[in-house]
């Protein structure tokens, strides 16, 4: 097997998976969601590794990877932020909540914060319109959020 | 679903869910398990020789996978890109095979007119849309949530009655319905019976059935931007005009909302658009330019207020806001000269303060 510059444990827990899977046809997608949960993000040669895998270009792999905006191809911080900038969200003022977080983790280029601890992302509609402006860490839904609500929040993810 | 796949001689289905709803996949695969131990999906249902079955198919963050033809794709394990109709997916679909594919509301209503009739279904409704219709009821509303009404029920009915009227009891300006590709509808219209062909009337649509509540407070042309900005993010880019023409017009906004727009703008804004819905490929790119086609039809008032006076009716676009001191209140508290970004207050401590820019 082709050395890949990743995990090799990691690695052999994604092949186990692929091995696992009835159909091949069609898995991608699915692949890649085990693999980003695995490696926390999709590097370069985990592409390889899949494409190789499945049989199918790099390309598509790579192609795939890049027009859905789940996957990232840069490693993320230890707590996903994920402000929902839907147009409920919007009109109740996501963008000043997306602007207090990033005030208050100090970031300004990029959206991880400097410790590694926080990366902040949008997302389009989480479907939770009425609970407008929706903020979710970790998979966990925050509602009406208040500019005052942010610090509370990250807090609760601080060590 | 298995309705539709004992009718058109279907085995199997696939539900395709966005990734952001993690509670909505939970919830289904609840469902399915139990219709399996009841023995309503599977094999042999209900004792039959019809076996059907259902598999949870997730998104991974792409809006147009809305689109069929770009959601067969997705389930393929392919970028969600739309294909040329025809061949319809009923004709060539998912695995290159005869698909039929239809939303979950539609489904919905199959088993309400398979008990009561096509009677009692056609008695509610207009003359072309019959049934009900969901809606997504957000924004500046005192009631929000998800409301049922028969079509043709009026939008002050469902914003006044339903939603129970503005949040802060502040005017109402606009209802945006049918998603980030519908159109902003103003108070003149609020007494339209809605249906599908009204709202195309109106420059909006039915679509996803969202329907966004704005008050005074907002901005149309920001709103437009703000549209905008979401279609060329999830634009495929595999037409032109969706992929450069909404950019370009994403440009012409920023240049207004910044008091930099000239009259020239808005004509060019108006051909951009008319040339993105003529020559895009799927309902993204075709719906695309609609909030500011629609905003700019019934709020080019305030499109002229940017361009022209360069000034923000509802203060949103803060380069267009002034600020300037009223000498008889000011105490020189130094407050705001302390928190100015751009350092243009100046005076002493307990003396009236100047607003000077060192640039003008």
């Amino acid at each position: 097997m082709a050395k890949y510059d990743v995990d090799e444990v990691k690695l052999r827990q994604l092949e186990e998976y692929i091995d696992s899977l009835e159909q091949k046809e069609g898995a991608l997608i699915g692949v890649l969601y085990k693999a980003q949960e695995i490696f926390g993000y999709l590097p370069k040669d985990v592409q390889l590794f899949i494409a190789r895998k499945l049989g199918i270009t790099a390309a598509k792999v790579y192609g795939v990877a890049t027009f859905y905006s789940y996957f990232t191809m840069e490693p993320r911080g230890k707590h996903v932020i994920n402000v929902c900038m839907g147009t409920a969200c919007f009109v109740k003022g996501a963008d000043k909540i997306l602007e207090e977080i990033k005030k208050e983790l100090d970031i300004k280029e990029g959206n991880m914060s400097k410790d590694g601890l926080f990366t902040v992302d949008t997302l389009r509609c989480v479907g939770a319109c009425g609970l407008a402006p929706v903020v979710m860490v970790d998979g966990k839904v925050y509602g009406r959020v208040k500019i005052e609500d942010v610090k509370g929040i990250l807090d609760e993810y601080r060590e | 679903m298995a309705i539709a796949g004992y009718a058109i001689g279907a085995q199997f289905g696939y539900i395709y869910v966005r990734a952001e709803y993690p509670l909505a996949i939970h919830r289904l695969r609840i469902a399915i398990n139990q219709a399996r131990d009841l023995g309503l999906l599977g094999k042999n249902i209900l004792g039959t020789n019809f076996s059907f079955d259902v598999e949870i198919k997730i998104g991974a963050g792409a809006f147009i996978c809305g689109e069929e033809t770009a959601l067969i794709n997705s389930i393929e394990g392919g970028r969600g890109e739309p294909t040329v109709k025809p061949p319809y997916p009923a004709q060539v679909g998912l695995w290159k095979k005869p698909t039929n594919i239809n939303n979950v509301e539609t489904f919905a209503n199959v088993p309400p007119i398979i008990l009561n009739g096509a009677d009692w279904f056609s008695s509610i409704g207009t003359e072309k849309s019959k049934g009900t219709k969901v809606f997504a009821l957000a924004g500046k509303v005192n009631n929000v949530g998800l409301v049922e009404v028969p079509m043709g029920i009026t939008l002050r009915e469902i914003i006044y009655d339903l939603g129970g009227g503005i949040k802060g009891d502040k005017k109402f300006k606009a209802v945006q319905t049918g998603g980030p590709s519908g159109g902003c509808i103003p108070a003149d219209h609020l007494d339209t019976p809605i249906d599908y062909d009204t709202l195309n009337a109106l420059g909006s649509m039915m679509g996803s059935g969202g329907m966004i509540v704005m008050d005074e407070d907002d901005c149309m042309v920001n709103i437009a931007k703000f549209y905008l900005e979401f279609s060329c993010d999830e634009s495929c880019g595999r037409c032109t005009a969706c992929r450069v023409g909404n950019k370009r017009m994403l440009e012409i906004l920023n240049k207004i909302t910044e008091g930099k727009g000239e009259m020239e703008d808005l004509e060019m804004l108006k051909e951009l658009a008319e040339t993105i819905k003529d020559s895009s490929l799927c309902g993204l790119g075709q719906t695309s330019p609609n909030p500011v086609l629609s905003t700019m039809k019934f709020f080019y008032d305030e499109y002229l207020a940017h361009v022209k006076d360069k000034s923000c009716p509802a203060g949103v676009c803060t380069e267009l806001l002034k600020y300037y001191i009223i000498p008889e209140k000011c105490v020189g508290c130094t407050a705001c000269a302390k928190v100015c970004p751009v350092n243009v207050i100046h005076g002493e401590p307990r003396k009236v303060h100047v607003y000077k820019r060192q640039d003008v």
